[in-house]
Protein backbone atom coordinates (compact mmCIF):
# COMPACT_ATOMS: atom_id res chain seq x y z
CA UNK A 1 0.00 0.00 0.00
CA UNK A 2 1.54 3.28 -1.36
CA UNK A 3 0.34 6.89 -0.90
CA UNK A 4 0.51 9.30 -3.93
CA UNK A 5 0.85 12.65 -4.50
CA UNK A 6 -1.24 13.96 -7.42
CA UNK A 7 -1.43 16.99 -9.27
CA UNK A 8 -4.50 17.01 -10.97
CA UNK A 9 -4.49 18.68 -14.56
CA UNK A 10 -8.12 18.50 -15.41
CA UNK A 11 -8.35 22.50 -14.85
CA UNK A 12 -6.08 25.78 -14.03
CA UNK A 13 -6.46 25.51 -10.32
CA UNK A 14 -4.07 21.91 -10.17
CA UNK A 15 -5.45 20.51 -6.59
CA UNK A 16 -3.34 18.47 -5.02
CA UNK A 17 -5.44 15.58 -4.40
CA UNK A 18 -3.61 12.24 -2.05
CA UNK A 19 -4.45 9.01 -3.18
CA UNK A 20 -4.02 5.49 -1.71
CA UNK A 21 -3.17 3.08 -3.89
CA UNK A 22 -3.25 -1.07 -2.82
CA UNK A 23 -2.90 -2.69 -5.89
CA UNK A 24 -5.58 -2.27 -8.39
CA UNK A 25 -7.68 -0.09 -5.70
CA UNK A 26 -7.35 3.33 -5.33
CA UNK A 27 -9.06 5.21 -2.58
CA UNK A 28 -9.49 8.96 -2.50
CA UNK A 29 -7.80 10.73 0.94
CA UNK A 30 -8.12 14.58 0.27
CA UNK A 31 -7.14 17.15 -2.03
CA UNK A 32 -10.22 17.16 -5.10
CA UNK A 33 -12.03 20.44 -5.39
CA UNK A 34 -14.24 19.04 -7.95
CA UNK A 35 -15.74 15.71 -9.08
CA UNK A 36 -14.16 15.45 -12.28
CA UNK A 37 -10.78 15.04 -10.22
CA UNK A 38 -11.48 11.84 -8.86
CA UNK A 39 -11.45 10.43 -12.63
CA UNK A 40 -8.23 11.96 -13.52
CA UNK A 41 -6.45 10.65 -10.40
CA UNK A 42 -7.86 7.14 -10.04
CA UNK A 43 -6.39 7.09 -13.88
CA UNK A 44 -3.02 9.10 -13.04
CA UNK A 45 -2.19 6.11 -10.13
CA UNK A 46 -3.34 3.62 -12.09
CA UNK A 47 -2.03 3.54 -15.74
CA UNK A 48 -0.71 7.07 -16.23
CA UNK A 49 -0.18 8.31 -19.53
CA UNK A 50 1.23 11.00 -21.63
CA UNK A 51 0.51 11.72 -25.39
CA UNK A 52 4.13 12.06 -26.71
CA UNK A 53 5.40 14.33 -29.63
CA UNK A 54 9.28 14.44 -30.96
CA UNK A 55 10.37 14.68 -34.58
CA UNK A 56 12.03 12.31 -36.89
CA UNK A 57 14.97 12.61 -39.30
CA UNK A 58 13.87 13.01 -42.98
CA UNK A 59 16.31 12.40 -46.12
CA UNK A 60 16.23 15.00 -48.92
CA UNK A 61 13.26 16.92 -47.45
CA UNK A 62 13.02 20.53 -47.67
CA UNK A 63 13.48 20.30 -44.02
CA UNK A 64 15.70 17.81 -42.19
CA UNK A 65 12.86 16.76 -39.57
CA UNK A 66 9.15 15.78 -39.32
CA UNK A 67 7.40 16.12 -36.36
CA UNK A 68 5.47 13.37 -35.11
CA UNK A 69 2.97 12.42 -32.07
CA UNK A 70 1.58 8.73 -30.91
CA UNK A 71 -1.67 7.68 -32.42
CA UNK A 72 -2.55 7.39 -28.64
CA UNK A 73 -1.44 8.69 -25.03
CA UNK A 74 1.33 6.26 -24.37
CA UNK A 75 2.34 4.78 -20.45
CA UNK A 76 4.80 6.78 -18.94
CA UNK A 77 7.17 4.24 -18.33
CA UNK A 78 7.79 3.94 -21.84
CA UNK A 79 8.07 7.02 -22.83
CA UNK A 80 12.25 6.55 -23.60
CA UNK A 81 12.24 2.93 -24.82
CA UNK A 82 9.41 4.66 -27.65
CA UNK A 83 12.32 7.72 -27.75
CA UNK A 84 14.68 5.32 -28.11
CA UNK A 85 13.17 3.53 -31.49
CA UNK A 86 11.89 6.95 -32.81
CA UNK A 87 15.61 7.98 -33.08
CA UNK A 88 16.50 5.19 -34.60
CA UNK A 89 13.69 5.97 -37.20
CA UNK A 90 14.80 8.15 -40.75
CA UNK A 91 12.32 8.90 -43.06
CA UNK A 92 12.34 9.68 -47.06
CA UNK A 93 10.73 12.82 -48.22
CA UNK A 94 7.85 13.62 -49.23
CA UNK A 95 6.03 12.91 -45.99
CA UNK A 96 2.06 13.50 -45.45
CA UNK A 97 0.33 14.97 -42.38
CA UNK A 98 -1.22 11.39 -41.05
CA UNK A 99 1.52 8.80 -42.38
CA UNK A 100 2.33 6.25 -40.45
CA UNK A 101 6.11 6.89 -39.57
CA UNK A 102 5.98 3.77 -37.10
CA UNK A 103 3.72 0.70 -36.77
CA UNK A 104 3.29 -0.70 -33.40
CA UNK A 105 6.08 1.06 -31.73
CA UNK A 106 7.80 -1.11 -29.06
CA UNK A 107 5.04 -3.32 -29.62
CA UNK A 108 2.63 -1.70 -27.37
CA UNK A 109 -0.22 -2.02 -30.02
CA UNK A 110 0.67 2.46 -31.19
CA UNK A 111 1.64 3.95 -33.82
CA UNK A 112 3.78 7.27 -34.48
CA UNK A 113 2.20 9.61 -36.93
CA UNK A 114 3.51 12.33 -38.84
CA UNK A 115 2.11 15.95 -37.97
CA UNK A 116 3.69 17.67 -40.73
CA UNK A 117 4.12 17.37 -44.59
CA UNK A 118 7.46 17.79 -45.76
CA UNK A 119 8.26 17.95 -49.70
CA UNK A 120 11.34 16.58 -51.53
CA UNK A 121 13.80 19.41 -52.08
CA UNK A 122 13.89 19.99 -55.84
CA UNK B 1 8.23 48.07 -58.12
CA UNK B 2 4.39 46.91 -58.28
CA UNK B 3 0.88 48.40 -57.34
CA UNK B 4 -2.15 46.99 -56.39
CA UNK B 5 -5.15 47.52 -54.58
CA UNK B 6 -6.49 45.28 -51.86
CA UNK B 7 -9.63 45.44 -49.80
CA UNK B 8 -7.96 44.21 -46.21
CA UNK B 9 -4.37 43.47 -45.90
CA UNK B 10 -3.20 41.19 -42.77
CA UNK B 11 0.37 42.15 -41.44
CA UNK B 12 1.51 38.65 -40.42
CA UNK B 13 1.04 35.57 -41.00
CA UNK B 14 0.81 33.47 -38.04
CA UNK B 15 -2.34 32.11 -36.45
CA UNK B 16 -4.10 35.24 -35.92
CA UNK B 17 -3.38 36.84 -39.20
CA UNK B 18 -4.40 33.54 -41.05
CA UNK B 19 -7.65 33.52 -38.84
CA UNK B 20 -8.21 37.12 -39.60
CA UNK B 21 -7.75 36.97 -43.21
CA UNK B 22 -10.22 33.75 -43.25
CA UNK B 23 -12.66 35.57 -41.14
CA UNK B 24 -12.79 38.55 -43.45
CA UNK B 25 -13.32 36.44 -46.75
CA UNK B 26 -16.29 34.63 -45.23
CA UNK B 27 -17.55 38.19 -44.49
CA UNK B 28 -17.24 39.92 -47.58
CA UNK B 29 -13.63 41.39 -48.62
CA UNK B 30 -13.10 40.73 -52.25
CA UNK B 31 -9.67 40.03 -52.08
CA UNK B 32 -7.35 39.83 -48.72
CA UNK B 33 -4.03 39.64 -48.78
CA UNK B 34 -1.56 38.25 -46.08
CA UNK B 35 2.05 39.12 -45.77
CA UNK B 36 4.66 37.60 -43.75
CA UNK B 37 8.19 37.71 -43.61
CA UNK B 38 8.81 34.20 -43.07
CA UNK B 39 9.06 31.88 -46.07
CA UNK B 40 6.40 30.01 -43.92
CA UNK B 41 2.70 30.65 -42.94
CA UNK B 42 1.90 29.86 -38.98
CA UNK B 43 4.36 31.64 -37.63
CA UNK B 44 5.23 29.84 -34.36
CA UNK B 45 3.03 27.04 -34.74
CA UNK B 46 5.36 24.74 -36.65
CA UNK B 47 8.38 24.49 -34.17
CA UNK B 48 5.71 23.73 -31.54
CA UNK B 49 5.23 20.05 -31.74
CA UNK B 50 3.69 19.11 -28.69
CA UNK B 51 -0.16 18.88 -28.85
CA UNK B 52 -2.81 20.87 -26.43
CA UNK B 53 -3.74 22.81 -29.16
CA UNK B 54 -7.02 23.71 -30.11
CA UNK B 55 -8.96 22.14 -27.41
CA UNK B 56 -10.89 24.87 -26.30
CA UNK B 57 -11.88 26.07 -29.76
CA UNK B 58 -12.70 22.51 -31.65
CA UNK B 59 -12.80 20.35 -28.78
CA UNK B 60 -9.68 18.02 -30.34
CA UNK B 61 -6.02 18.35 -29.08
CA UNK B 62 -3.75 18.92 -32.19
CA UNK B 63 -0.31 19.78 -32.58
CA UNK B 64 1.17 23.04 -33.27
CA UNK B 65 1.86 22.12 -36.77
CA UNK B 66 -1.58 20.65 -37.07
CA UNK B 67 -3.30 23.43 -35.92
CA UNK B 68 -1.54 26.09 -38.47
CA UNK B 69 -2.14 23.57 -41.44
CA UNK B 70 -5.89 24.21 -40.75
CA UNK B 71 -5.99 27.88 -41.09
CA UNK B 72 -3.28 27.53 -44.20
CA UNK B 73 -5.96 25.25 -45.98
CA UNK B 74 -8.57 27.26 -44.94
CA UNK B 75 -7.05 30.28 -46.59
CA UNK B 76 -6.19 28.28 -49.88
CA UNK B 77 -9.99 27.49 -50.24
CA UNK B 78 -11.41 30.76 -49.14
CA UNK B 79 -8.84 32.52 -51.86
CA UNK B 80 -6.75 34.53 -49.96
CA UNK B 81 -3.65 35.86 -51.20
CA UNK B 82 -0.28 35.25 -50.19
CA UNK B 83 3.05 36.92 -50.18
CA UNK B 84 5.48 35.11 -48.10
CA UNK B 85 9.26 36.19 -47.42
CA UNK B 86 8.13 39.99 -47.91
CA UNK B 87 8.32 42.26 -45.11
CA UNK B 88 5.67 45.26 -44.29
CA UNK B 89 8.36 48.60 -44.35
CA UNK B 90 5.68 50.82 -43.22
CA UNK B 91 2.35 51.79 -44.23
CA UNK B 92 0.49 55.45 -43.67
CA UNK B 93 -2.56 56.93 -42.48
CA UNK B 94 -4.64 56.97 -45.71
CA UNK B 95 -3.50 52.74 -45.30
CA UNK B 96 -1.33 52.37 -48.76
CA UNK B 97 1.21 49.85 -47.02
CA UNK B 98 5.11 49.92 -48.64
CA UNK B 99 6.65 46.15 -48.79
CA UNK B 100 9.49 44.56 -50.25
CA UNK B 101 11.10 41.21 -50.97
CA UNK B 102 13.45 39.36 -53.57
CA UNK B 103 11.01 40.66 -56.36
CA UNK B 104 11.40 44.53 -55.33
CA UNK B 105 8.90 47.15 -53.79
CA UNK B 106 5.59 46.66 -53.91
CA UNK B 107 2.97 49.45 -52.91
CA UNK B 108 -0.44 47.65 -51.54
CA UNK B 109 -3.31 50.34 -51.38
CA UNK B 110 -5.99 48.61 -49.08
CA UNK B 111 -9.13 49.83 -47.46
CA UNK B 112 -8.51 48.08 -44.45
CA UNK B 113 -5.30 46.86 -42.40
CA UNK B 114 -5.11 44.22 -39.96
CA UNK B 115 -2.22 43.96 -37.61
CA UNK B 116 -0.99 40.68 -36.67
CA UNK B 117 2.76 41.23 -36.04
CA UNK B 118 2.73 38.72 -33.27
CA UNK B 119 5.64 39.04 -30.43
CA UNK B 120 8.91 38.27 -29.51
CA UNK B 121 10.51 36.90 -26.75
CA UNK B 122 12.39 39.01 -23.75
CA UNK B 123 16.06 38.54 -23.57
CA UNK B 124 18.82 38.30 -21.02
CA UNK B 125 18.72 42.66 -21.47
CA UNK B 126 15.10 42.87 -20.34
CA UNK B 127 16.27 40.82 -16.88
CA UNK B 128 19.37 42.72 -16.46
CA UNK B 129 21.60 39.83 -15.56
CA UNK B 130 25.34 40.79 -15.02
CA UNK B 131 28.03 38.70 -15.84
CA UNK B 132 29.95 37.82 -18.80
CA UNK B 133 28.87 37.37 -22.39
CA UNK B 134 29.86 33.98 -23.42
CA UNK B 135 27.54 31.68 -26.19
CA UNK B 136 25.04 29.56 -25.38
CA UNK B 137 22.73 31.81 -24.07
CA UNK B 138 19.19 31.90 -25.90
CA UNK B 139 15.34 32.52 -25.51
CA UNK B 140 13.41 29.39 -25.11
CA UNK B 141 12.05 29.75 -28.77
CA UNK B 142 14.82 29.81 -30.55
CA UNK B 143 15.98 26.90 -28.78
CA UNK B 144 12.81 25.56 -29.31
CA UNK B 145 13.35 26.34 -33.57
CA UNK B 146 16.87 24.86 -33.33
CA UNK B 147 15.68 21.58 -32.10
CA UNK B 148 12.18 21.27 -33.64
CA UNK B 149 12.98 22.61 -37.61
CA UNK B 150 17.00 22.40 -37.81
CA UNK B 151 17.84 19.63 -35.87
CA UNK B 152 20.07 21.44 -34.07
CA UNK B 153 20.87 20.76 -30.27
CA UNK B 154 21.87 24.30 -28.04
CA UNK B 155 24.23 22.64 -25.60
CA UNK B 156 24.16 19.70 -23.03
CA UNK B 157 23.73 21.14 -19.26
CA UNK B 158 20.78 23.06 -19.35
CA UNK B 159 19.58 25.42 -17.52
CA UNK B 160 16.33 27.44 -17.69
CA UNK B 161 15.49 30.83 -16.38
CA UNK B 162 11.59 31.77 -16.35
CA UNK B 163 9.18 29.26 -15.57
CA UNK B 164 6.62 30.04 -18.60
CA UNK B 165 5.12 27.41 -20.59
CA UNK B 166 7.64 27.50 -23.42
CA UNK B 167 10.26 27.43 -21.11
CA UNK B 168 8.34 24.18 -19.31
CA UNK B 169 7.75 22.47 -22.60
CA UNK B 170 11.75 23.30 -23.79
CA UNK B 171 12.59 21.33 -20.41
CA UNK B 172 11.04 18.31 -21.37
CA UNK B 173 11.87 18.67 -25.20
CA UNK B 174 15.34 18.86 -24.10
CA UNK B 175 15.22 15.65 -22.31
CA UNK B 176 14.03 14.04 -25.06
CA UNK B 177 16.81 14.86 -26.83
CA UNK B 178 19.24 13.74 -24.64
CA UNK B 179 20.73 16.78 -22.79
CA UNK B 180 20.67 17.26 -18.63
CA UNK B 181 18.02 19.83 -17.22
CA UNK B 182 19.76 20.54 -14.46
CA UNK B 183 16.38 23.15 -13.58
CA UNK B 184 14.06 25.74 -14.05
CA UNK B 185 14.50 28.82 -11.66
CA UNK B 186 11.56 31.69 -11.24
CA UNK B 187 11.92 34.48 -9.42
CA UNK B 188 8.24 34.62 -8.33
CA UNK B 189 6.55 32.21 -5.37
CA UNK B 190 4.84 29.82 -8.28
CA UNK B 191 5.78 28.80 -11.50
CA UNK B 192 3.81 30.82 -14.42
CA UNK B 193 2.98 29.01 -17.07
CA UNK B 194 0.19 26.06 -16.10
CA UNK B 195 0.14 23.48 -13.57
CA UNK B 196 -0.53 20.80 -16.59
CA UNK B 197 2.98 22.00 -17.77
CA UNK B 198 4.79 21.77 -14.65
CA UNK B 199 3.53 18.41 -14.06
CA UNK B 200 3.53 17.04 -17.72
CA UNK B 201 6.78 18.60 -17.72
CA UNK B 202 9.18 18.62 -14.92
CA UNK B 203 7.77 16.57 -12.07
CA UNK B 204 7.35 13.73 -14.49
CA UNK B 205 11.03 13.87 -15.43
CA UNK B 206 12.61 14.94 -11.71
CA UNK B 207 13.65 18.70 -12.84
CA UNK B 208 14.04 20.64 -10.24
CA UNK B 209 11.97 23.98 -10.29
CA UNK B 210 13.77 26.67 -7.91
CA UNK B 211 10.95 28.92 -6.91
CA UNK B 212 11.68 32.25 -5.07
CA UNK B 213 14.88 32.20 -7.21
CA UNK B 214 16.98 33.98 -9.75
CA UNK B 215 20.40 34.68 -11.97
CA UNK B 216 22.43 36.80 -10.54
CA UNK B 217 25.70 35.95 -12.45
CA UNK B 218 26.55 34.38 -15.44
CA UNK B 219 29.77 32.88 -16.37
CA UNK B 220 31.70 31.85 -18.79
CA UNK B 221 34.80 33.19 -21.51
CA UNK B 222 34.10 32.31 -24.65
CA UNK B 223 31.13 29.82 -23.84
CA UNK B 224 29.06 29.68 -20.98
CA UNK B 225 30.29 27.91 -18.21
CA UNK B 226 27.95 28.51 -14.98
CA UNK B 227 25.30 30.56 -13.33
CA UNK B 228 25.14 31.59 -10.03
CA UNK B 229 21.43 31.06 -8.30
CA UNK B 230 19.62 33.34 -5.27
CA UNK B 231 16.87 32.96 -3.22
CA UNK B 232 15.00 36.22 -3.36
CA UNK B 233 13.20 37.93 -0.80
CA UNK B 234 9.70 38.88 -0.98
CA UNK B 235 10.91 42.45 -2.30
CA UNK B 236 12.25 39.79 -5.88
CA UNK B 237 15.83 41.13 -4.13
CA UNK B 238 18.09 38.56 -3.83
CA UNK B 239 19.44 37.56 -0.56
CA UNK B 240 22.79 37.44 0.02
CA UNK B 241 24.69 34.20 1.39
CA UNK B 242 21.87 32.09 -0.26
CA UNK B 243 24.12 31.87 -3.79
CA UNK B 244 25.05 28.52 -5.17
CA UNK B 245 26.79 28.13 -8.69
CA UNK B 246 25.45 25.53 -11.33
CA UNK B 247 27.99 24.51 -13.86
CA UNK B 248 26.40 24.06 -17.19
CA UNK B 249 26.75 25.16 -21.26
CA UNK B 250 23.45 26.86 -21.79
CA UNK B 251 21.04 29.34 -20.25
CA UNK B 252 17.62 29.42 -21.96
CA UNK B 253 15.47 32.30 -21.07
CA UNK B 254 11.56 32.27 -20.71
CA UNK B 255 10.82 35.59 -19.60
CA UNK B 256 8.22 36.69 -21.19
CA UNK B 257 6.76 38.29 -24.43
CA UNK B 258 7.07 41.63 -25.87
CA UNK B 259 4.07 42.72 -28.35
CA UNK B 260 5.57 43.73 -31.93
CA UNK B 261 4.50 47.40 -32.97
CA UNK B 262 7.31 49.23 -34.36
CA UNK B 263 4.88 49.33 -37.52
CA UNK B 264 1.90 50.43 -35.73
CA UNK B 265 4.04 52.79 -33.40
CA UNK B 266 5.63 54.87 -36.40
CA UNK B 267 1.94 55.51 -38.12
CA UNK B 268 1.02 57.15 -34.81
CA UNK B 269 -1.16 54.49 -33.61
CA UNK B 270 -1.57 55.09 -29.72
CA UNK B 271 -0.28 52.27 -27.48
CA UNK B 272 -1.29 50.57 -24.27
CA UNK B 273 1.71 51.22 -21.98
CA UNK B 274 0.05 47.99 -19.81
CA UNK B 275 -0.40 45.44 -22.62
CA UNK B 276 2.20 46.32 -25.56
CA UNK B 277 -0.53 46.57 -28.25
CA UNK B 278 -2.46 49.14 -29.54
CA UNK B 279 -5.76 50.31 -28.01
CA UNK B 280 -8.65 49.49 -29.48
CA UNK B 281 -12.20 49.74 -29.29
CA UNK B 282 -14.98 47.19 -29.16
CA UNK B 283 -14.55 46.57 -32.97
CA UNK B 284 -10.96 45.98 -32.28
CA UNK B 285 -9.78 48.82 -34.06
CA UNK B 286 -6.81 51.15 -33.23
CA UNK B 287 -7.44 54.93 -32.53
CA UNK B 288 -6.11 54.82 -36.73
CA UNK B 289 -9.37 54.32 -38.87
CA UNK B 290 -9.31 51.36 -40.41
CA UNK B 291 -6.54 49.48 -38.95
CA UNK B 292 -7.71 46.80 -36.28
CA UNK B 293 -5.39 44.74 -34.52
CA UNK B 294 -5.32 41.05 -33.44
CA UNK B 295 -3.43 38.36 -31.82
CA UNK B 296 -0.18 38.51 -29.34
CA UNK B 297 0.87 42.14 -31.26
CA UNK B 298 -2.76 43.34 -29.67
CA UNK B 299 -1.81 41.28 -26.38
CA UNK B 300 -0.14 38.21 -25.02
CA UNK B 301 -2.67 35.40 -25.22
CA UNK B 302 -2.59 32.26 -22.92
CA UNK B 303 -3.63 30.09 -25.73
CA UNK B 304 -4.00 29.98 -29.77
CA UNK B 305 -7.67 28.77 -29.57
CA UNK B 306 -8.62 32.58 -27.52
CA UNK B 307 -6.27 34.40 -29.94
CA UNK B 308 -8.19 32.92 -33.04
CA UNK B 309 -11.27 33.25 -31.67
CA UNK B 310 -10.55 37.08 -31.32
CA UNK B 311 -8.58 37.34 -34.61
CA UNK B 312 -12.00 36.00 -36.30
CA UNK B 313 -13.56 38.97 -34.99
CA UNK B 314 -11.46 41.18 -36.33
CA UNK B 315 -11.28 40.04 -39.96
CA UNK B 316 -14.88 40.21 -39.64
CA UNK B 317 -14.68 44.07 -38.58
CA UNK B 318 -11.82 44.48 -41.37
CA UNK B 319 -14.15 42.97 -44.01
CA UNK B 320 -17.22 45.10 -42.70
CA UNK B 321 -15.44 48.31 -42.73
CA UNK B 322 -14.73 47.60 -46.63
CA UNK B 323 -18.36 46.93 -47.13
CA UNK B 324 -21.06 48.85 -44.67
CA UNK B 325 -18.89 52.01 -45.10
CA UNK B 326 -22.23 54.13 -44.06
CA UNK B 327 -22.40 51.90 -40.69
CA UNK B 328 -18.67 53.03 -40.34
CA UNK B 329 -19.57 56.98 -40.84
CA UNK B 330 -21.85 57.00 -38.27
CA UNK B 331 -19.45 55.54 -36.05
CA UNK B 332 -19.19 58.38 -33.34
CA UNK B 333 -14.94 58.62 -32.70
CA UNK B 334 -15.94 60.96 -29.83
CA UNK B 335 -17.70 61.03 -27.20
CA UNK B 336 -16.41 57.08 -26.41
CA UNK B 337 -16.39 54.86 -23.15
CA UNK B 338 -12.89 54.92 -21.65
CA UNK B 339 -12.42 51.53 -20.12
CA UNK B 340 -10.22 51.19 -17.05
CA UNK B 341 -8.74 48.59 -14.92
CA UNK B 342 -9.21 49.57 -11.15
CA UNK B 343 -8.56 47.24 -7.95
CA UNK B 344 -6.83 44.06 -8.46
CA UNK B 345 -6.97 44.39 -12.74
CA UNK B 346 -3.62 44.63 -14.33
CA UNK B 347 -5.72 45.57 -17.98
CA UNK B 348 -8.61 45.22 -19.82
CA UNK B 349 -9.07 45.12 -23.61
CA UNK B 350 -10.88 46.78 -25.58
CA UNK B 351 -9.37 50.07 -23.58
CA UNK B 352 -12.25 51.93 -25.23
CA UNK B 353 -15.90 51.76 -26.16
CA UNK B 354 -18.06 53.67 -28.80
CA UNK B 355 -21.29 52.41 -29.16
CA UNK B 356 -23.72 50.47 -27.04
CA UNK B 357 -24.74 47.11 -26.84
CA UNK B 358 -23.12 44.14 -25.72
CA UNK B 359 -18.97 44.24 -25.61
CA UNK B 360 -16.73 40.99 -25.44
CA UNK B 361 -13.75 42.07 -22.64
CA UNK B 362 -10.51 40.19 -21.96
CA UNK B 363 -8.43 41.28 -18.87
CA UNK B 364 -5.98 40.00 -16.51
CA UNK B 365 -5.46 39.81 -12.25
CA UNK B 366 -2.74 41.18 -10.94
CA UNK B 367 -2.21 38.54 -8.57
CA UNK B 368 -3.72 34.96 -7.78
CA UNK B 369 -6.98 34.72 -5.97
CA UNK B 370 -9.71 32.23 -4.05
CA UNK B 371 -12.99 33.18 -4.67
CA UNK B 372 -13.54 36.52 -5.95
CA UNK B 373 -15.67 39.04 -7.36
CA UNK B 374 -15.52 41.15 -10.68
CA UNK B 375 -17.23 44.21 -10.90
CA UNK B 376 -18.30 46.66 -13.65
CA UNK B 377 -18.98 49.90 -12.86
CA UNK B 378 -19.74 53.24 -14.52
CA UNK B 379 -19.86 56.65 -12.88
CA UNK B 380 -23.15 56.07 -11.75
CA UNK B 381 -24.11 52.36 -11.96
CA UNK B 382 -22.72 48.46 -11.59
CA UNK B 383 -22.78 47.18 -15.45
CA UNK B 384 -21.86 43.57 -13.88
CA UNK B 385 -21.11 41.59 -10.61
CA UNK B 386 -20.29 38.11 -11.11
CA UNK B 387 -18.11 35.36 -8.63
CA UNK B 388 -15.33 33.51 -9.73
CA UNK B 389 -14.30 30.47 -7.89
CA UNK B 390 -10.31 31.13 -8.50
CA UNK B 391 -8.32 34.35 -10.24
CA UNK B 392 -4.64 33.49 -11.59
CA UNK B 393 -2.58 36.40 -13.55
CA UNK B 394 -1.65 32.97 -15.75
CA UNK B 395 -5.47 32.90 -16.95
CA UNK B 396 -6.43 35.97 -18.86
CA UNK B 397 -10.99 36.44 -18.02
CA UNK B 398 -13.12 36.83 -20.50
CA UNK B 399 -16.48 38.53 -20.30
CA UNK B 400 -19.56 39.87 -22.19
CA UNK B 401 -20.79 43.27 -20.49
CA UNK B 402 -24.20 45.31 -21.89
CA UNK B 403 -23.12 49.16 -22.04
CA UNK B 404 -26.20 51.09 -22.14
CA UNK B 405 -26.12 53.80 -24.82
CA UNK B 406 -26.56 56.99 -22.23
CA UNK B 407 -22.84 55.87 -20.64
CA UNK B 408 -21.53 56.07 -24.45
CA UNK B 409 -23.13 58.99 -25.06
CA UNK B 410 -21.94 61.01 -21.97
CA UNK B 411 -18.49 59.33 -22.14
CA UNK B 412 -18.63 58.24 -19.18
CA UNK B 413 -16.07 56.21 -17.52
CA UNK B 414 -16.26 52.25 -17.21
CA UNK B 415 -13.67 50.62 -14.43
CA UNK B 416 -13.15 47.08 -14.05
CA UNK B 417 -12.63 45.26 -10.45
CA UNK B 418 -11.53 42.39 -8.89
CA UNK B 419 -11.95 42.02 -5.13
Amino acid sequence: MTKKDITCIVCPIGCKIIVKLDGTKVDLLSGNKCKRGIDYAIHEALDPRRMLTTSVLVKNGEWPLVSVKSSKPVPKESVFSILKEIKKTKVKAPVKTGQKIIKNVAGIGIDILATKSIKKTS
Amino acid sequence: MTRRDMDVAVIGGGPAGLAAAVSAKEHGAKNVVVLDRNSWLGGILPQCIHDGFGVEETGISMTGPEYADLYIEMAEKKGVTVMKETIVLRFDNSRKIIAVNKQGIHIIKTKAIVLAMGCREKTRWNAMISGTRPSGIYTAGVAQGFINLYNTMPGKNIVILGSGDVGLIMARRLKFEGANVLGVVEIFPCASGLPRNVVQCLDDYGIPLYLNHTITIIDGKERLEGVTIAQVGENLIPISGTEKRIECDTLLLSLGLIPENELSKDVGIEIDSVTGGPIINQYLETTLDGVFACGNCLQVYDTVDMLSIDAKKAGKYAAEFTTKRKINKEKVRKPYVQVRGGKGVKYVVPQRVNKEGKVHFTLRAEKPREISTIKVVSEKKTLLRKRLPWVNPANMITMDVTVPAEIVKQGQTLEVSIG
